[in-house]
């Protein structure tokens, strides 16, 4: 063992002196050790390893966690990537609905999905899934096929069930989460801390809608497809192991847009809006049209609502 | 003499012709400046709020007076098939009682013509088509039949029935699905157990 110099005092405990190192300096090394050694994957840095949960950080923390997002993006895909903290609009809780007399299964939305929230791409992880259904069956998920490839859709005798995150008021996703990675916003969307996330995947197993996925893999996402306008809590290109979800696109519906999936349908079966506006067409479809929630009876009351149009 | 013919508003191949929307604005001039006002908040659904893009047509075909200019071509109301021009229309939107001069108006051919007699620009043909389909009329301007996009919060812009219907078969026509997702099964593991 070799002897080390004394730390001169004038110098302050952030600065280090040759042979030696400062208490921060020594324990930012050894937390990197231990990170590494837990992660395995030696690509944490010692930053995000302490860094706490999104809703615990201070404004000045999340600054500075965004930066260092911004940074780490950059260096991965060489490119800039915005990391926006858009909070929820006040007044406004997000309702979803989708007419099922007039989906034709194309999966339009599916892609545009995954090109919108920087979904790995091999293999593809889908945040949406569209289920075939009989029509002399009705909404009997026995009967479902997602993985229907027919030369042209809607098939005879068929109708088409498209399956996304539900935003429940009551999220069994939420509650399992033995860390408090993900919860309920106060515009209705339920989100994921990706950095907090320790991929149990109890949330997985919870929801019964199957709109949680895992991302086994580093996300597969080549440099010139990612989207660059992400948001913290949405589609940021995630790490790896960890549980990702629809936000009904919140990087784009808190600043007015629609979600990629509103905006692709070639049929206009979607339908997207403020459950508090009284003016709203997703409104409008609650008190004129037939609607029903998906398992209703589970009592996860969802904010997504399945409706028939004539 | 040549036929008297009915310019067509979209091509039948058009069957895809709702992905196109955003292509429209290389298409032809409209006839008019479009009179409706800015476009309105979400709110407002006042059907003179309505905010459409331009009507799809082909290009090169409007105004129809360029040939239906009343002089060289006769007006023929006879229903007879359709030869020299527009031959490539199939008119499967009730074929038994209706013909190209029920919505084009016979005197001026760049105008669509209601029932009443009233004359209507190309870029109000919801009110021709809401005519008959008064309940899916009655949902598009409440934003539920249709497509709408713009900002859920803000200015939308609503598009017109025959940007997604052909006018002259407006059954909705079938489209090639895009992949299906990946099957479990077929995912193919890499050394070290990640994807």
């Amino acid at each position: 063992m070799t002897a080390r110099e004394p730390i001169q005092p004038a110098e302050g405990c952030a600065s280090s002196t040759p042979g030696g190192g400062s208490r921060r300096e020594f324990l930012g090394t050894a937390v990197a050790a231990v990170a590494t050694t837990l992660t395995g994957c030696g690509k944490l840095s010692h930053e995000e390893f302490l860094q706490h949960n999104f809703r615990e950080l201070s404004k000045d923390e999340v600054r500075d966690v965004i930066a260092r997002l911004e940074r780490e993006y950059k260096e991965k895909y060489g490119r800039e990537v915005k990391v926006a903290n858009t909070a929820p609009l006040p007044g406004v809780i997000f309702g979803y609905a989708l007419d099922l007399s007039r989906c034709i299964g194309c999966r339009r939305c599916v892609h545009a999905c995954v090109k919108e929230n920087n979904q790995s791409r091999s293999p593809e992880v889908q945040w949406i899934r569209v289920l075939e259904l009989e029509k002399e069956e009705g909404v009997n998920l026995q009967h479902a096929d997602q993985y229907y490839d027919p030369a042209e859709v809607p098939r005879e005798g068929h109708f088409y069930m498209p399956v996304q995150c539900q935003q429940c008021k009551k999220p069994p996703c939420v509650k399992v989460c033995p860390v408090g990675a993900t919860w309920r916003e106060k515009d209705g969307i339920t989100v994921v801390d990706y950095n907090w996330c320790i991929g149990c995947r109890y949330c997985m197993a919870a929801c019964p809608y199957g709109a949680r996925h895992f991302n086994w893999g580093e996300p597969n996402l080549p440099p010139d497809q990612v989207n660059p306008d992400t948001h913290y809590l949405g589609n940021r290109p995630r790490p790896k192991g960890v549980v990702e979800k629809c936000t009904f696109c919140i990087q784009r519906t808190r600043k007015g847009l629609y979600p990629a999936c509103v905006e692709i349908c070639p049929t206009g079966s979607r339908k997207f809006g403020n459950l508090l506006d009284k003016t709203s067409e997703i409104r409008y479809i609650l008190e004129n049209k037939r609607v029903f929630k998906l398992k209703e009876e589970l009592n996860t009351q969802p904010n997504f609502f399945y409706f028939y149009g004539v | 003499m040549k036929e008297l013919v009915v310019r067509r508003l979209s091509p039948p191949a058009r069957t895809a012709g709702l992905l196109v929307i955003l292509g429209l604005a290389a298409l032809a001039n409209p006839p008019a400046p479009p009179s409706t006002p800015p476009p309105t908040p979400p709110s407002a659904t006042a059907q003179e709020g309505i905010q459409v893009p331009k009507p799809p047509f082909s290009e090169g075909i409007f105004p129809c007076s360029s040939c239906h200019d009343g002089k060289s071509m006769k007006v023929n109301l006879q229903r007879r098939e359709l030869t020299g021009m527009h031959g490539d229309i199939i008119l499967n939107h009730g074929p038994e009682s209706r013909w190209c001069l029920d919505c084009h108006d016979p005197a001026n051919r760049d105008r669509l013509r209601l029932a009443s007699g009233e004359r209507i620009g190309f870029d109000t043909s919801y009110q021709l088509c809401g005519q008959c389909h008064g309940d899916k009329f009655r949902d598009w301007r409440v934003g539920v039949h249709g497509k709408r996009t713009g900002s859920w919060n803000g200015a939308k812009q609503y598009l017109l029935c025959v940007h997604c219907h052909n006018p002259h078969s407006p059954r909705f026509q079938a489209l090639k699905p895009m992949p299906p997702p990946t099957r479990p099964e077929q995912i193919q593991s890499r050394k070290g157990g990640a994807l």
